[in-house]
């Protein structure tokens, strides 16, 4: 198989069309199992009670808003690289999808965080840097809105998106490299979860369907910039 | 369940109501660029 083929707009165009409702699909049974193992299965924490089923969406929108930078980053870095067409225009893509998670990443810890905390906000480091990825998306659109010719907002997006890149190992480790209120990480790829099993397996489902979501509607969302750019 | 009712039930209502409006914006875009 020649991926290659596929870097092409006009090539892309009828694969994403034909992936784009897979994804769909998943993303809403992943949800449906997410929720049901979340509300009915897991059990009620011995701390924070049933508040802390705000995990089940607040922990896989932020590692989603993250990751997303990430790809969208690496999808910009080849357009200027290669000055592949296709790269800019995932890059434009993903972005209003990263922003809405970042949101929800932010607005469901700040409604997690006034019961357990006693307050919605505060200034420390995870919070913080989460909050200036949030900015770094909506200037990403912006930059993009604001020129003219889409292969010069491709170019000049691509370059603030790199540059933001630092800010994701920040957000991670913030936790670790300053004292903040945010709690440390209770998932790990080299340790257990510090939570119980099916705690964990409902947001890892969630995690999965929101991922199988975020590939559907940029799947979508390319399809309309390629239309809109290329007729 | 009660006393946290506001901040379940409003992570979860924003969350979804955002996820729906990006669908329903983005098929708006899709029908016009179709146009």
């Amino acid at each position: 198989m020649n991926w290659f083929w596929y870097a092409s707009p006009q090539t892309f165009y009828p694969l994403a069309g034909r992936m784009a409702p897979w994804f769909g699909f998943a993303a809403a049974l992943l949800a449906a199992a997410g929720l049901y193992v979340g509300f009915f299965v897991a059990p009620t924490d011995a701390q924070q009670g049933e508040v802390y089923r705000v995990i089940f969406i607040h922990v896989p929108a932020a590692w989603l808003s993250m990751f997303i930078y990430l790809v969208m980053a690496g999808w910009a870095a080849l357009g200027l690289a290669f000055n592949t067409r296709l790269s800019g225009m995932m890059a434009s893509a993903l972005a209003p999808t990263g922003a809405l998670f970042t949101f929800i990443a932010l607005w469901t810890g700040s409604l997690w965080g006034r019961p357990t905390w006693g307050t919605y906000w505060v200034w420390d480091a995870r919070l913080t840097s989460e909050l200036v990825l949030l900015f770094l998306y909506l200037g990403f659109i912006a930059l993009q809105a604001a020129i003219d010719d889409p292969r010069r907002a491709d170019r000049a997006g691509a370059l603030l998106a790199i540059v933001g890149v630092v800010n994701v190992p920040i957000i991670y480790f913030s936790v670790k490299w300053w004292n903040t209120l945010h709690q440390g990480a209770s998932v790990s790829l080299k340790s257990a979860p510090t939570m119980a099993a099916t705690m964990f397996a409902g947001m890892i489902l969630m995690a999965f369907a929101f991922w199988m979501y975020a590939i559907a509607v940029t799947l979508v969302r390319v399809r309309c910039i390629i239309r809109e750019r290329e007729g | 369940m009660k006393d946290y009712a506001f901040y379940l039930w409003g992570s979860y209502a924003v969350t979804f109501v955002l996820l729906f409006l990006e669908i329903f914006f983005l098929l708006k875009r899709k029908r016009e660029a179709k146009a």
